[in-house]
């Protein structure tokens, strides 16, 4: 995005606001009655009061860090797992035809799809929620590592090892820097399919969470609670990518300039 | 002094499709001090060739001998410069050239020293800090040779060097090669298909010709000495003598393309 859409910020600036006007107008109008639409008005009072009281037991800010938690230690796991696989599977055919059907099954899945068995095998606390989130960002980000790999240079291999590099120095020092810029982008839209499976799984089983307040409050008809919910969802996920973008720009800002 | 050495070598690759005899009995000597350029079309094995000298690839008939030893892997010994500069793009220029002493452990002030002092020799003075990808083809391809030098190695390897070079900053490389050369005596292989290119740098040309890849003619142009001697390149490219070679060159190459396409 960044070159075409720098300079073009006023176009995004005019759609937010026309957006905005528009919830202002059919809400102030009388045209959609409260109960299922409050006007921004309402739900900015809201938001404050949710940041000060909270909401069903626990603060706005217990909510969030419930759901951030959730996602960032699935995150750590993934990392953790996933890009030594994709590495090993990128390297070695024979680990990729030992895993490539696995995680190629079971990652058209839903999530949600396999979210009852792993409540029946781990129960309904904390595991279940980060495993599924694991899961749901594991299988995307060892395909991108994978790749990656693939992708390297084989020219570049090749100039390491007349410099006299040895197996582990190309692995750690020539493929795994040249894959980095494909391990980032995996990675960022490995969250971000994290993070929307965990809203969705906090709908079915929590008691804390940004997916468990905006599904409580719905069914107690709090509308502005909803509304204002999804908002802090969709800020959330946006800072998330933001700040892998930024991730991705500083750690791999060589890529993409060649 | 010292000698690679590929003695009647051949290489077929073996595919799904068949197999490809890319190279077949195939004697030429690298020694030091010399210049031995490969000069063809695509397709002969011209890059198999050096894959054979750099040890990417093994000879399937006959024996690349480094001093009479087998050659059984790449190594620091000859290092190697590519068409695509080959560089790490997420290392600064600095840090690329000083690539081949990270890897054996040299310390970083020794590392920085010897880089900038190669930047220098290569024209590159003052650009240690720079990113690849600031930089034009022509000066990432002085960054790949100052970091082949870097790991002094016996033989320097150049597939294709200044191939994707625009025509003035690539007779520019061409006199700094040579000059490098004079300072250092390295054995040198290189491959292009510009027969100037090949006239003007060779103590020893090799002609070669596809379907098996082989060598069909070999020649010892002197221009190369002459320009070191003090003679401008200008005019070593417009003596009639090279000229003339220029053009025998150029009929060569042309019989055996119609040799080939009435014989198959
Ligand atoms: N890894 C490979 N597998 C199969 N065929 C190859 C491989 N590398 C090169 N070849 C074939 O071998 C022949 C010689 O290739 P190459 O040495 O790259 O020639 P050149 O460098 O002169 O263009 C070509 O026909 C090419 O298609
Ligand atoms: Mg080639």
């Amino acid at each position: 995005m960044d070159k075409t859409a720098r300079g073009h910020g006023w176009a995004t600036l005019a759609t937010l606001c026309l957006l905005l006007a528009l919830w202002w107008g059919v809400t102030a109008s009388g045209l959609v009655a409260p109960l299922f639409l409050p006007g921004p008005g309402a739900v900015a009072a809201r938001l404050a009061d949710l940041a000060r009281h909270g909401f069903v037991g626990a603060s706005l800010l217990q909510h969030a860090g419930a759901s951030l938690a959730r996602v960032g230690l699935a995150m750590i796991f993934a990392v953790v797992t996933a890009i030594p696989v994709g590495m090993a599977m990128g390297l070695w055919p024979r680990v990729n035809a030992a895993l490539d059907p696995v995680i190629e099954f079971y990652r058209p899945v839903p999530p949600l799809a396999y979210l009852p068995l792993i409540v029946i095998w781990f129960g309904i606390g904390e595991a279940t929620k980060v495993i599924l989130i694991t899961m749901a960002i594991f299988a995307p980000l060892a395909i991108a590592t994978a790749s990656g790999v693939r992708r390297v240079d084989p020219d570049r291999v090749r100039a390491a090892r007349s410099l006299g590099a040895s197996r582990d120095q190309v692995v750690w020092l020539v493929i795994f820097p040249s894959a980095l810029p494909d391990i980032l982008t995996g990675l960022r839209i490995a969250l971000g399919v994290g993070w929307s499976t965990l809203v969705a799984a906090e709908l079915v089983a929590a008691s804390r969470g940004l997916g468990f307040m905006v599904q409580s409050a719905s069914q107690m008809l709090v509308t502005d609670v909803v509304v204002a919910g999804i908002l802090l969802i969709a800020v959330i996920a946006l800072v998330l990518e933001l700040l892998l973008r930024w991730v991705e720009r500083r750690f791999a800002g060589w890529s993409g300039t060649r | 002094m010292s000698t690679l050495s590929a003695i009647v070598a051949g290489v077929t690759y073996r595919s799904r499709n068949g197999a490809v005899e890319a190279l077949s009995g195939v004697t030429l000597d690298v020694a030091s001090g010399e210049v031995v350029v490969a000069l063809g079309a695509s397709g002969c094995g011209k890059s198999t060739l050096l894959g054979l000298f750099a040890g990417f690839v093994a000879p399937t008939a006959g024996q690349v001998l480094i001093d009479g030893v087998p050659v059984t892997g790449p190594g620091p010994d000859r290092a190697v410069v590519f068409q695509d500069d080959a560089l790490m793009p997420w290392l600064s220029a600095e840090d690329n050239v000083a690539f081949g002493l990270r890897l054996r452990g040299v310390g970083r002030a020794e590392r920085q020293q010897v880089a900038r002092d190669l930047l220098r020799d290569v024209g590159l003075d003052g650009f240690a800090g720079h990113a690849i990808s600031e930089m034009s083809g022509g000066m990432r391809q002085r960054v790949g040779l100052a970091r082949a030098l870097a790991v002094s190695p016996r033989f320097l390897l150049m597939d294709e060097p200044l191939g994707a070079l625009d025509e003035l900053t690539r007779e520019r490389m061409q006199m700094l090669l040579l000059h490098l050369w004079q300072a250092s005596g390295k054995g040198i292989f290189l491959i292009t298909h510009s027969i100037e290119e090949a006239l003007f740098l060779a103590t020893e040309l090799v002609l070669m010709s596809p379907r098996p890849g082989r060598i069909v003619q070999r020649y010892r142009p002197d221009f190369a000495r002459r320009f070191l001697a003090g003679e401008p390149i200008r005019a070593i490219k417009g003596d009639p003598q090279f000229l003339a070679m220029r053009e025998d060159l150029a009929a060569t190459i042309l019989a055996g393309d119609e040799e080939y396409a009435r014989h198959g």
